[in-house]
Protein backbone atom coordinates (compact mmCIF):
# COMPACT_ATOMS: atom_id res chain seq x y z
CA UNK A 1 0.00 0.00 0.00
CA UNK A 2 1.26 3.83 -0.51
CA UNK A 3 0.16 6.49 1.19
CA UNK A 4 0.67 10.12 1.22
CA UNK A 5 1.17 11.60 4.88
CA UNK A 6 2.26 15.02 6.17
CA UNK A 7 3.43 15.82 2.18
CA UNK A 8 5.63 12.33 2.38
CA UNK A 9 5.48 8.98 0.44
CA UNK A 10 5.45 6.15 2.43
CA UNK A 11 4.84 2.14 1.38
CA UNK A 12 4.10 -0.41 3.83
CA UNK A 13 2.67 -3.77 3.93
CA UNK A 14 -0.14 -4.49 5.87
CA UNK A 15 -2.46 -7.08 6.76
CA UNK A 16 -5.99 -6.06 5.03
CA UNK A 17 -7.69 -5.52 8.43
CA UNK A 18 -5.03 -2.71 9.75
CA UNK A 19 -6.83 0.50 10.96
CA UNK A 20 -5.09 3.92 9.90
CA UNK A 21 -4.30 3.93 13.73
CA UNK A 22 -2.45 0.94 13.65
CA UNK A 23 -0.85 1.87 9.69
CA UNK A 24 0.45 5.24 11.17
CA UNK A 25 1.68 3.30 14.87
CA UNK A 26 3.12 0.28 14.53
CA UNK A 27 3.66 0.11 10.61
CA UNK A 28 5.40 3.65 10.09
CA UNK A 29 6.37 5.05 13.78
CA UNK A 30 4.29 7.51 13.48
CA UNK A 31 3.21 7.23 17.18
CA UNK A 32 1.90 10.85 17.72
CA UNK A 33 -1.60 10.03 17.10
CA UNK A 34 -2.26 7.90 20.34
CA UNK A 35 -4.82 4.59 20.94
CA UNK A 36 -7.62 5.23 23.74
CA UNK A 37 -10.41 3.09 23.37
CA UNK A 38 -9.97 2.00 19.62
CA UNK A 39 -13.21 2.75 19.24
CA UNK A 40 -14.31 6.05 17.85
CA UNK A 41 -15.39 7.16 21.24
CA UNK A 42 -12.14 9.06 23.26
CA UNK A 43 -10.77 10.96 19.92
CA UNK A 44 -7.32 10.26 20.54
CA UNK A 45 -6.76 9.08 17.17
CA UNK A 46 -7.60 12.12 15.19
CA UNK A 47 -5.98 13.07 11.89
CA UNK A 48 -6.31 15.35 8.94
CA UNK A 49 -7.35 13.44 5.96
CA UNK A 50 -7.98 15.71 3.04
CA UNK A 51 -8.67 18.77 5.56
CA UNK A 52 -11.16 17.04 7.77
CA UNK A 53 -10.54 15.59 11.05
CA UNK A 54 -11.39 11.99 11.42
CA UNK A 55 -10.93 9.30 14.17
CA UNK A 56 -8.21 7.17 12.43
CA UNK A 57 -9.36 3.94 14.43
CA UNK A 58 -12.38 3.99 12.76
CA UNK A 59 -11.50 3.58 9.02
CA UNK A 60 -9.35 0.79 7.26
CA UNK A 61 -5.92 2.11 6.02
CA UNK A 62 -6.52 0.44 2.44
CA UNK A 63 -9.47 3.15 1.90
CA UNK A 64 -6.98 5.99 2.16
CA UNK A 65 -4.25 5.25 -0.03
CA UNK A 66 -5.20 8.22 -2.75
CA UNK A 67 -5.32 10.72 0.32
CA UNK A 68 -3.86 13.64 1.84
CA UNK A 69 -3.22 12.28 5.54
CA UNK A 70 -1.68 14.66 7.94
CA UNK A 71 -1.21 13.73 12.05
CA UNK A 72 0.36 15.73 14.40
CA UNK A 73 4.02 15.17 13.31
CA UNK A 74 2.62 17.04 10.14
CA UNK A 75 1.34 20.30 12.15
CA UNK A 76 4.59 21.35 13.63
CA UNK A 77 7.65 20.29 15.24
CA UNK A 78 9.68 21.23 18.90
CA UNK A 79 11.22 24.05 17.30
CA UNK A 80 8.61 25.21 15.17
CA UNK A 81 5.84 24.49 17.25
CA UNK A 82 2.17 25.18 15.26
CA UNK A 83 -0.04 27.77 16.69
CA UNK A 84 -2.40 25.49 18.85
CA UNK A 85 0.60 23.36 20.04
CA UNK A 86 1.90 26.76 21.78
CA UNK A 87 -1.20 28.06 22.99
CA UNK A 88 -1.80 24.33 24.86
CA UNK A 89 1.63 24.91 26.03
CA UNK A 90 1.27 28.50 27.23
CA UNK A 91 -2.38 27.44 28.60
CA UNK A 92 -1.18 24.06 30.09
CA UNK A 93 -4.14 22.34 28.01
CA UNK A 94 -3.00 19.12 29.39
CA UNK A 95 -1.58 17.12 32.55
CA UNK A 96 -0.28 13.88 31.39
CA UNK A 97 -0.65 14.04 27.66
CA UNK A 98 -1.99 11.49 26.00
CA UNK A 99 -5.32 13.03 24.33
CA UNK A 100 -3.56 16.10 23.27
CA UNK A 101 -2.29 15.11 19.65
CA UNK A 102 -5.68 14.10 19.15
CA UNK A 103 -7.49 17.12 20.98
CA UNK A 104 -4.94 19.71 18.76
CA UNK A 105 -5.22 17.61 15.27
CA UNK A 106 -9.24 17.86 16.37
CA UNK A 107 -9.08 21.47 16.92
CA UNK A 108 -7.25 21.98 13.88
CA UNK A 109 -9.98 20.58 11.86
CA UNK A 110 -12.75 22.10 14.11
CA UNK A 111 -11.68 25.52 13.32
CA UNK A 112 -11.78 24.99 9.76
CA UNK A 113 -15.21 23.77 10.23
CA UNK A 114 -16.10 27.12 12.38
CA UNK A 115 -14.29 29.00 9.33
CA UNK A 116 -16.77 27.65 6.39
CA UNK A 117 -19.37 28.44 8.92
CA UNK A 118 -20.55 25.27 9.62
CA UNK A 119 -23.38 25.04 13.40
CA UNK A 120 -23.28 23.09 15.57
CA UNK A 121 -25.97 21.49 17.84
CA UNK A 122 -25.62 24.71 20.35
CA UNK A 123 -25.68 27.26 17.76
CA UNK A 124 -28.34 29.02 18.26
CA UNK A 125 -29.35 29.97 14.39
CA UNK A 126 -27.76 27.05 11.70
CA UNK A 127 -26.02 30.61 9.67
CA UNK A 128 -23.32 32.23 11.12
CA UNK A 129 -23.14 31.47 14.58
CA UNK A 130 -21.46 33.08 17.18
CA UNK A 131 -18.02 31.15 17.96
CA UNK A 132 -18.53 30.96 22.08
CA UNK A 133 -16.85 29.08 24.12
CA UNK A 134 -19.71 26.84 23.95
CA UNK A 135 -19.42 25.81 21.02
CA UNK A 136 -15.70 25.21 21.21
CA UNK A 137 -17.04 22.45 24.25
CA UNK A 138 -19.88 21.08 21.80
CA UNK A 139 -17.43 20.58 18.41
CA UNK A 140 -14.66 19.39 20.93
CA UNK A 141 -16.77 16.56 22.20
CA UNK A 142 -15.49 13.99 20.39
CA UNK A 143 -12.20 14.49 22.55
CA UNK A 144 -11.94 13.16 25.82
CA UNK A 145 -9.47 14.45 28.61
CA UNK A 146 -9.23 12.04 31.83
CA UNK A 147 -7.12 14.33 33.42
CA UNK A 148 -10.40 17.22 33.08
CA UNK A 149 -7.60 19.77 31.08
CA UNK A 150 -10.77 21.00 29.74
CA UNK A 151 -11.18 24.85 30.96
CA UNK A 152 -7.14 25.15 29.68
CA UNK A 153 -7.95 22.99 26.46
CA UNK A 154 -10.93 26.09 25.96
CA UNK A 155 -8.54 29.04 26.53
CA UNK A 156 -5.96 27.47 24.34
CA UNK A 157 -8.34 26.71 21.35
CA UNK A 158 -9.75 30.45 22.13
CA UNK A 159 -6.74 32.32 22.03
CA UNK A 160 -5.75 30.69 18.35
CA UNK A 161 -9.47 31.28 17.28
CA UNK A 162 -9.86 34.68 18.11
CA UNK A 163 -5.94 35.55 16.44
CA UNK A 164 -7.74 33.64 13.26
CA UNK A 165 -10.74 35.33 13.27
CA UNK A 166 -11.10 38.89 15.38
CA UNK A 167 -14.46 39.83 13.86
CA UNK A 168 -15.74 36.86 14.54
CA UNK A 169 -14.77 36.69 18.08
CA UNK A 170 -15.69 40.16 19.01
CA UNK A 171 -19.31 39.28 17.91
CA UNK A 172 -19.38 36.24 20.77
CA UNK A 173 -18.32 38.91 23.43
CA UNK B 1 -11.37 -8.94 13.65
CA UNK B 2 -11.86 -11.80 11.44
CA UNK B 3 -10.19 -12.30 8.03
CA UNK B 4 -11.75 -10.23 5.37
CA UNK B 5 -12.08 -10.37 1.31
CA UNK B 6 -12.23 -6.23 0.14
CA UNK B 7 -12.93 -5.16 -3.19
CA UNK B 8 -13.39 -2.11 -4.24
CA UNK B 9 -16.59 -0.85 -6.53
CA UNK B 10 -16.10 1.17 -9.65
CA UNK B 11 -19.94 1.76 -10.05
CA UNK B 12 -22.68 1.32 -8.37
CA UNK B 13 -24.01 -1.34 -10.61
CA UNK B 14 -20.80 -3.39 -9.99
CA UNK B 15 -21.21 -2.92 -5.87
CA UNK B 16 -24.75 -4.16 -6.29
CA UNK B 17 -23.70 -7.14 -8.04
CA UNK B 18 -20.64 -8.03 -6.00
CA UNK B 19 -22.61 -7.05 -2.73
CA UNK B 20 -25.30 -9.77 -3.23
CA UNK B 21 -22.42 -12.91 -2.76
CA UNK B 22 -23.40 -14.45 0.59
CA UNK B 23 -21.68 -12.86 3.72
CA UNK B 24 -21.12 -9.69 2.07
CA UNK B 25 -21.05 -6.27 3.55
CA UNK B 26 -20.55 -2.64 2.46
CA UNK B 27 -18.64 -0.48 3.49
CA UNK B 28 -18.53 3.76 2.98
CA UNK B 29 -18.08 5.80 6.00
CA UNK B 30 -16.94 2.31 7.80
CA UNK B 31 -17.68 4.11 11.60
CA UNK B 32 -20.50 1.38 12.95
CA UNK B 33 -19.21 -1.38 10.49
CA UNK B 34 -15.55 -1.46 11.73
CA UNK B 35 -16.52 -0.97 15.15
CA UNK B 36 -18.52 -4.04 15.42
CA UNK B 37 -16.13 -5.77 13.61
CA UNK B 38 -13.03 -5.77 15.56
CA UNK B 39 -15.92 -6.84 18.88
CA UNK B 40 -16.46 -9.60 16.48
CA UNK B 41 -20.18 -8.79 16.63
CA UNK B 42 -19.91 -8.21 12.48
CA UNK B 43 -17.60 -10.78 10.89
CA UNK B 44 -18.36 -10.26 7.03
CA UNK B 45 -16.01 -12.39 4.92
CA UNK B 46 -16.02 -9.95 2.16
CA UNK B 47 -16.01 -6.21 1.89
CA UNK B 48 -17.24 -4.22 -1.08
CA UNK B 49 -15.77 -0.42 -0.23
CA UNK B 50 -18.56 1.73 -2.23
CA UNK B 51 -16.47 5.14 -0.88
CA UNK B 52 -15.37 6.06 -3.34
CA UNK B 53 -18.39 5.74 -6.13
CA UNK B 54 -19.67 9.32 -7.05
CA UNK B 55 -23.14 9.89 -4.65
CA UNK B 56 -22.00 12.86 -2.89
CA UNK B 57 -24.48 15.44 -4.57
CA UNK B 58 -27.28 17.24 -2.98
CA UNK B 59 -29.11 18.24 -5.75
CA UNK B 60 -32.60 20.14 -5.97
CA UNK B 61 -35.09 18.17 -7.77
CA UNK B 62 -38.14 18.80 -9.30
CA UNK B 63 -41.20 19.19 -7.40
CA UNK B 64 -39.32 21.39 -4.21
CA UNK B 65 -37.47 18.29 -2.87
CA UNK B 66 -33.66 17.72 -2.73
CA UNK B 67 -31.72 14.43 -3.63
CA UNK B 68 -28.92 13.16 -1.16
CA UNK B 69 -26.26 10.89 -2.69
CA UNK B 70 -25.95 7.67 -0.12
CA UNK B 71 -22.13 8.78 0.56
CA UNK B 72 -22.54 12.56 1.54
CA UNK B 73 -20.82 12.69 5.15
CA UNK B 74 -23.56 13.66 8.03
CA UNK B 75 -21.26 16.55 8.56
CA UNK B 76 -21.71 18.13 4.79
CA UNK B 77 -25.31 17.29 4.88
CA UNK B 78 -26.03 19.34 8.07
CA UNK B 79 -24.20 22.07 6.93
CA UNK B 80 -25.79 21.84 3.39
CA UNK B 81 -27.25 25.46 2.82
CA UNK B 82 -30.51 23.82 1.02
CA UNK B 83 -30.68 21.80 4.18
CA UNK B 84 -30.29 24.60 6.23
CA UNK B 85 -32.85 26.70 5.13
CA UNK B 86 -35.70 24.36 4.54
CA UNK B 87 -35.20 21.33 6.42
CA UNK B 88 -33.48 22.77 9.98
CA UNK B 89 -34.85 19.31 11.83
CA UNK B 90 -32.77 17.00 9.78
CA UNK B 91 -29.91 19.71 10.58
CA UNK B 92 -30.85 19.84 13.82
CA UNK B 93 -30.43 16.23 14.36
CA UNK B 94 -27.40 15.70 12.79
CA UNK B 95 -25.78 17.54 14.92
CA UNK B 96 -27.35 16.31 17.70
CA UNK B 97 -25.80 12.91 16.92
CA UNK B 98 -22.10 11.52 17.48
CA UNK B 99 -18.83 13.65 17.27
CA UNK B 100 -17.34 15.84 15.12
CA UNK B 101 -14.56 13.54 13.56
CA UNK B 102 -17.47 10.87 13.02
CA UNK B 103 -19.85 13.26 11.38
CA UNK B 104 -17.26 13.53 9.00
CA UNK B 105 -16.87 10.19 8.14
CA UNK B 106 -20.12 8.58 8.56
CA UNK B 107 -22.32 8.22 4.89
CA UNK B 108 -25.97 9.16 4.80
CA UNK B 109 -27.12 6.03 3.50
CA UNK B 110 -25.06 4.32 6.90
CA UNK B 111 -26.76 6.15 9.30
CA UNK B 112 -29.86 4.56 7.93
CA UNK B 113 -28.10 1.26 8.75
CA UNK B 114 -26.76 2.20 11.82
CA UNK B 115 -27.23 -1.07 14.24
CA UNK B 116 -28.11 -0.51 18.16
CA UNK B 117 -26.54 0.18 20.57
CA UNK B 118 -28.30 -2.28 22.91
CA UNK B 119 -25.22 -3.51 25.43
CA UNK B 120 -26.18 -7.20 24.66
CA UNK B 121 -25.99 -7.05 21.23
CA UNK B 122 -22.15 -5.55 21.38
CA UNK B 123 -21.60 -8.07 24.57
CA UNK B 124 -21.06 -11.61 22.56
CA UNK B 125 -20.93 -13.44 25.93
CA UNK B 126 -24.63 -12.41 26.56
CA UNK B 127 -27.94 -14.07 24.30
CA UNK B 128 -29.12 -11.39 21.99
CA UNK B 129 -31.47 -12.58 19.27
CA UNK B 130 -30.53 -10.08 16.93
CA UNK B 131 -26.84 -11.17 16.89
CA UNK B 132 -27.31 -14.95 17.11
CA UNK B 133 -30.88 -15.64 16.34
CA UNK B 134 -32.80 -17.65 18.45
CA UNK B 135 -29.88 -17.38 21.44
CA UNK B 136 -32.44 -15.45 23.41
CA UNK B 137 -32.53 -12.28 25.01
CA UNK B 138 -30.40 -10.51 27.81
CA UNK B 139 -31.61 -7.36 27.76
CA UNK B 140 -35.09 -7.81 29.35
CA UNK B 141 -33.79 -9.03 32.64
CA UNK B 142 -30.90 -7.00 32.46
CA UNK B 143 -29.70 -3.40 32.35
CA UNK B 144 -31.90 -2.36 29.80
CA UNK B 145 -32.10 2.00 30.55
CA UNK B 146 -31.29 3.31 27.04
CA UNK B 147 -33.95 0.69 25.60
CA UNK B 148 -37.21 -0.03 23.72
CA UNK B 149 -40.38 1.12 25.08
CA UNK B 150 -42.44 1.01 21.92
CA UNK B 151 -42.43 -1.74 18.98
CA UNK B 152 -41.15 -4.30 21.01
CA UNK B 153 -41.58 -8.46 20.82
CA UNK B 154 -40.86 -10.79 23.45
CA UNK B 155 -37.32 -11.50 21.60
CA UNK B 156 -36.46 -7.85 21.18
CA UNK B 157 -36.06 -4.65 23.15
CA UNK B 158 -33.14 -2.89 21.30
CA UNK B 159 -34.13 0.78 20.11
CA UNK B 160 -32.54 2.25 16.85
CA UNK B 161 -30.01 4.77 17.37
CA UNK B 162 -30.34 6.77 14.41
CA UNK B 163 -31.03 10.89 14.87
CA UNK B 164 -31.14 11.17 11.18
CA UNK B 165 -33.33 8.38 10.52
CA UNK B 166 -35.65 10.40 13.39
CA UNK B 167 -35.85 13.34 10.87
CA UNK B 168 -35.83 12.05 7.99
CA UNK B 169 -39.02 9.98 9.26
CA UNK B 170 -41.08 13.01 10.01
CA UNK B 171 -39.73 15.03 6.53
CA UNK B 172 -41.46 11.51 4.75
CA UNK B 173 -37.88 10.69 3.17
CA UNK B 174 -37.77 8.07 0.56
CA UNK B 175 -35.21 5.59 0.05
CA UNK B 176 -33.57 4.89 -3.70
CA UNK B 177 -32.11 1.86 -4.05
CA UNK B 178 -30.04 -0.20 -6.77
CA UNK B 179 -30.75 -4.21 -6.78
CA UNK B 180 -28.06 -6.49 -7.70
CA UNK B 181 -30.06 -7.27 -10.82
CA UNK B 182 -30.21 -3.55 -12.25
CA UNK B 183 -33.90 -2.75 -10.58
CA UNK B 184 -34.36 0.55 -8.81
CA UNK B 185 -36.55 0.82 -6.24
CA UNK B 186 -38.50 3.57 -4.13
CA UNK B 187 -38.91 2.92 -0.50
CA UNK B 188 -40.69 5.03 1.45
CA UNK B 189 -38.69 5.09 5.19
CA UNK B 190 -42.06 4.39 6.82
CA UNK B 191 -41.71 0.77 4.79
CA UNK B 192 -38.41 0.19 4.62
CA UNK B 193 -37.79 -0.81 8.85
CA UNK B 194 -39.04 -3.87 10.23
CA UNK B 195 -40.89 -4.48 13.44
CA UNK B 196 -38.34 -7.12 15.77
CA UNK B 197 -41.32 -9.72 15.82
CA UNK B 198 -39.75 -12.88 15.83
CA UNK B 199 -36.57 -11.70 13.27
CA UNK B 200 -34.96 -8.90 15.33
CA UNK B 201 -32.21 -10.01 13.04
CA UNK B 202 -34.07 -8.43 9.84
CA UNK B 203 -34.24 -4.59 10.55
CA UNK B 204 -35.08 -3.57 6.92
CA UNK B 205 -36.44 -4.58 3.82
CA UNK B 206 -33.08 -4.39 1.72
CA UNK B 207 -32.89 -7.50 -0.30
CA UNK B 208 -29.00 -8.82 -0.45
CA UNK B 209 -26.53 -6.64 -2.80
CA UNK B 210 -29.40 -4.16 -2.78
CA UNK B 211 -27.47 -0.93 -2.22
CA UNK B 212 -28.91 2.68 -1.25
CA UNK B 213 -28.10 5.24 -3.43
CA UNK B 214 -30.01 8.29 -3.18
CA UNK B 215 -32.09 9.80 -0.31
CA UNK B 216 -35.03 12.00 -1.06
CA UNK B 217 -37.17 14.47 0.74
CA UNK B 218 -40.03 15.84 -0.65
CA UNK B 219 -40.64 19.72 -0.42
CA UNK B 220 -40.41 20.91 3.17
CA UNK B 221 -43.58 21.15 4.96
CA UNK B 222 -44.97 24.23 5.74
CA UNK B 223 -44.58 24.75 9.99
CA UNK B 224 -41.85 25.83 12.37
CA UNK B 225 -39.29 22.63 12.53
CA UNK B 226 -37.38 21.32 15.50
CA UNK B 227 -35.49 18.56 16.87
CA UNK B 228 -35.29 17.60 20.93
CA UNK B 229 -33.05 15.22 22.32
CA UNK B 230 -32.51 14.50 25.85
CA UNK B 231 -29.89 12.16 26.88
CA UNK B 232 -27.48 11.16 29.74
CA UNK B 233 -24.41 14.15 28.60
CA UNK B 234 -24.82 16.95 27.19
CA UNK B 235 -22.80 16.32 24.21
CA UNK B 236 -21.99 12.85 22.25
CA UNK B 237 -24.66 10.71 23.49
CA UNK B 238 -27.49 8.60 22.15
CA UNK B 239 -31.10 9.39 23.12
CA UNK B 240 -32.95 8.48 25.83
CA UNK B 241 -35.70 10.61 23.75
CA UNK B 242 -35.75 12.30 20.94
CA UNK B 243 -38.86 14.34 19.04
CA UNK B 244 -38.16 15.77 15.10
CA UNK B 245 -41.58 17.85 15.29
CA UNK B 246 -43.02 19.87 12.61
CA UNK B 247 -45.86 21.63 12.97
CA UNK B 248 -47.89 24.50 11.44
CA UNK B 249 -50.37 27.08 13.36
CA UNK B 250 -53.28 28.75 11.29
CA UNK B 251 -55.89 31.13 12.87
CA UNK B 252 -54.84 29.52 16.21
CA UNK B 253 -55.65 26.02 15.24
CA UNK B 254 -52.95 23.27 14.35
CA UNK B 255 -53.13 22.96 10.65
CA UNK B 256 -50.52 20.34 10.12
CA UNK B 257 -48.08 18.39 12.66
CA UNK B 258 -45.53 16.01 11.67
CA UNK B 259 -44.10 13.94 14.82
CA UNK B 260 -41.28 11.40 14.56
CA UNK B 261 -39.76 9.66 17.60
CA UNK B 262 -35.86 8.48 18.60
CA UNK B 263 -35.02 6.15 21.60
CA UNK B 264 -38.45 5.08 21.89
CA UNK B 265 -39.31 1.71 19.81
CA UNK B 266 -36.63 -0.44 17.32
CA UNK B 267 -37.16 2.18 14.54
CA UNK B 268 -37.70 5.68 14.25
CA UNK B 269 -40.92 5.67 15.27
CA UNK B 270 -44.00 7.65 14.01
CA UNK B 271 -47.50 7.15 14.82
CA UNK B 272 -49.99 9.03 12.64
CA UNK B 273 -52.84 9.01 15.39
CA UNK B 274 -50.93 10.99 17.22
CA UNK B 275 -50.45 13.74 14.48
CA UNK B 276 -54.57 13.51 13.71
CA UNK B 277 -55.26 14.16 17.00
CA UNK B 278 -53.74 17.55 17.17
CA UNK B 279 -54.68 18.78 13.76
CA UNK B 280 -57.82 20.98 13.77
CA UNK B 281 -57.23 21.66 17.21
CA UNK B 282 -56.13 25.16 19.30
CA UNK B 283 -52.91 24.40 21.07
CA UNK B 284 -52.90 23.69 24.71
CA UNK B 285 -51.50 21.61 27.35
CA UNK B 286 -54.30 19.57 27.85
CA UNK B 287 -54.66 18.77 24.41
CA UNK B 288 -50.97 17.70 24.29
CA UNK B 289 -51.39 15.45 27.18
CA UNK B 290 -53.62 13.80 25.35
CA UNK B 291 -51.61 13.23 22.20
CA UNK B 292 -49.15 11.87 24.63
CA UNK B 293 -51.43 9.62 25.66
CA UNK B 294 -52.06 8.04 22.48
CA UNK B 295 -48.10 8.43 21.50
CA UNK B 296 -47.83 6.01 24.93
CA UNK B 297 -51.25 3.77 24.69
CA UNK B 298 -49.01 0.73 24.12
CA UNK B 299 -46.08 1.69 26.27
CA UNK B 300 -44.27 -0.75 28.52
CA UNK B 301 -41.12 -0.57 30.71
CA UNK B 302 -38.77 -3.74 31.60
CA UNK B 303 -37.23 -2.21 34.52
CA UNK B 304 -34.94 0.18 34.26
CA UNK B 305 -36.54 1.73 31.22
CA UNK B 306 -39.56 2.52 33.08
CA UNK B 307 -38.33 6.33 33.05
CA UNK B 308 -38.91 6.60 29.89
CA UNK B 309 -42.45 6.25 29.34
CA UNK B 310 -43.26 9.92 31.61
CA UNK B 311 -39.94 11.06 29.94
CA UNK B 312 -41.40 10.64 26.39
CA UNK B 313 -44.54 12.09 27.67
CA UNK B 314 -42.62 15.81 29.05
CA UNK B 315 -40.65 15.68 26.31
CA UNK B 316 -43.52 15.23 23.51
CA UNK B 317 -45.30 18.26 25.83
CA UNK B 318 -42.36 20.57 25.67
CA UNK B 319 -41.70 20.07 22.07
CA UNK B 320 -45.44 21.00 21.36
CA UNK B 321 -45.20 24.29 23.43
CA UNK B 322 -42.00 25.30 21.38
CA UNK B 323 -43.68 24.78 18.06
CA UNK B 324 -46.86 26.61 18.62
CA UNK B 325 -45.78 28.99 20.86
Amino acid sequence: MQFTINGQPYQAEADIRTSLLDLLREHLSLTGSKKGCDHGQCGACTVLVNGRRINACLTLAVMHQDDDIVTIEGLGSPNKLHPLQAAFVKHDGFQCGYCTPGQICSAVGMLDEVEKGWPSHVSATLNDPDFTDEEIRERMSGNICRCSAYPNIVDAIREVADAREPVRAEAAE
Amino acid sequence: MKLFDYAKADSAETAAREGAVADTKFIAGGTNLLDLMKLQVETPARLVDISRLPLNDIEEVDGGGVRIGALVPNSDLAASPIIRERYEVLSRALLAGASGQLRNKASTGGNLLQRTRCYYFYETASRCNKRVPGSGCDAQQGFNRILAILGTSEHCIATHPSDMAVAMRALDATIVTLGSDGEKRRIAIGDFYRLPGDTPDVEHVLRPGELITHIELPAAPAGKQTYRKVRDRASYAFALVSVAGIVAVDGGKIASARLAFGGLGPMPWRDTAVENALVGQAPSDALFTQAADLLLRDARGFGSNDFKIPLARRTLIATLRELTA
